[in-house]
């Protein structure tokens, strides 16, 4: 299998795919990690503002040195910047927003994804305690959720599963799916692939996927 | 009525072995730092403690979970601290995680009078097992409890000496809504002025939630990750 690329060509590509779906006015959340790195891909002529769930809309670039304020930091702890119409909130103001269904786009990493939309990615039973954070919340309240994350693990197993093994985030709530193989679609009959990354087929990507993929008739080569 | 104290010791004089009680900040942002080192000098133990964090290892609640003060933990993110990780794993305390949003509205809930109430979060997952679910408008909801305490410690910017609270930027984050929730809601400011001085227009917590405030003796305002741009 000609499994593409380095680490960071893997993330560029995904991070790539998801900017296009951004749209003029849309408000964001991007998770913590690779998601954050959407901010920096958002197509040219095009308007979004970022929310941060720890009660900020309008997140700008990291500071320059000497700007860092410890009273200014996104929902990953990182100093950030404020744009022009930035505005503060408490937390339930915060989560108001999101489970309210006021943001547009919801982007966060996942160790697992199932063919009914369900994700996992907040515990490993007996291993690894860090908690949902804002998640939950994030997937049950966005308008439209999209989970940007290696195809498979570090081992090489699939991480788009017929079911999810792990403690859920969410039940039938992912509507997309952008790994650096593949761009699949979650919809009420299954996994549609709708992308394949260049130098991929659609048997390439199967294999290395649990979940049955309906293979889209509009099968299209991921641009990157 | 005097709501204003010396200092954190003072503030913190009634904090009870076996209290429950909520702490401010998202990590360590607009934690009230000088409480914390109050109580870990005061030695409370057997705290229920309330705090969407434990801070991390060495600062913030991080210092009373390392002094062994804190034996029942409800929060949303403890990823920053591998102390409170190895203590869960080994069972030696007792960790409630509850998804961020659900967690701030318990505590705005508990502090509004109301006891409980449905959410479209966590449901079908573990958040939901064993609580009771409902449909409404053809969706399910989990039903969640609201959340007090004994006492709430909450940071803000600037506060009167009647107890009105501003915030600044990202540090508000749960310091509202604990200030409303607490039995005694103790403040730690960065500024304390006088009556009159705040404009009530701009006043996020009103004073007749908060029971003492003080100026803050040491605010080191740390930052957890330092992310900077090239200029």
């Amino acid at each position: 299998m000609n499994k593409p690329g380095k680490d960071v060509d893997k993330r560029e590509r995904i991070v790539k795919r998801i900017a296009r779906e951004l749209r003029d006015g849309f408000y964001v959340n991007l998770g913590i990690g690779m998601p954050t790195l959407i901010a920096n891909h958002v197509p040219r002529g095009i308007e979004v503002t970022l929310q941060s769930e720890n009660g900020m809309l309008g997140i700008g670039p990291y500071p320059v040195e000497g700007q860092e304020d410890p009273d200014l930091i996104n929902a990953g702890k990182e100093t950030v910047s404020e744009m022009p119409g930035t505005s503060y909130f408490s937390s339930a103001d915060s989560f108001a927003m999101i489970r309210g269904g006021h943001i547009d786009l919801s982007v966060l990493g996942a160790m697992e994804v199932d063919e009914s939309g369900s994700l996992a990615n907040w515990m490993i039973p007996g291993k690894m305690v860090k908690g949902m954070g804002g998640a939950m919340d994030l997937v049950a309240g966005a308008r439209r959720v999209v989970v940007a994350m290696e195809h498979t693990t570090r081992e090489g197993a699939p991480k788009i599963l017929k079911k999810c093994t792990l403690p859920l985030t969410g039940v039938n709530v992912v509507d997309t799916i952008a790994t650096e193989m593949a761009y699949v679609r979650v919809t009420k009959d299954g996994l549609v692939l709708e992308e394949v990354a260049p130098g991929l087929t659609a048997e390439d990507v199967q294999r290395a996927t649990e979940a049955r993929l309906i293979v889209s008739p509009h099968l299209r080569v991921m641009e990157s | 009525m005097k709501k204003v104290v010396a200092n954190a010791d003072e503030a913190v004089r009634d904090v009870f072995d076996g209290a429950t009680i909520m702490i401010g900040g998202f990590g360590l942002c607009g934690m009230p730092e000088n409480l914390i080192r109050a109580l870990v000098r005061k030695g409370t133990k057997n705290l229920r403690t309330i705090s969407n964090n434990v801070g991390v290892d060495g600062a913030g609640n991080g210092l009373l979970l390392a002094a062994g003060q804190i034996v029942h933990h409800i929060g949303s993110y403890v990823g920053e601290n591998k102390l409170l990780e190895e203590m869960v794993l080994k069972g030696t305390i007792r960790l409630d995680l509850v998804p961020q949003g659900t967690f701030a509205e318990r505590i705005r809930a508990g502090g509004a009078g109301i006891p409980a109430f449905f959410t479209p979060t966590g449901v079908g997952t573990m958040v939901a097992e064993g609580k009771e679910t409902r449909e409404f408008d053809g969706r399910t909801y989990v039903m969640e409890r609201g959340l007090t305490a004994d006492f709430a410690l909450v940071k803000a910017w600037k506060g009167d000496r009647e107890g009105n609270l501003i915030y600044r930027k990202t540090a508000r984050n749960f310091n509202p809504m604990m200030a409303t929730a607490g039995k005694i809601t103790i403040a730690e400011v960065e500024h304390l002025v006088d009556v009159g001085e705040l404009d009530g227009d701009q006043i996020h917590t009103p004073s007749i939630y908060v029971k003492r405030i003080f100026q803050g003796e040491l605010f080191e305002r740390r930052i957890e990750r330092r992310t900077l741009r090239k200029a």
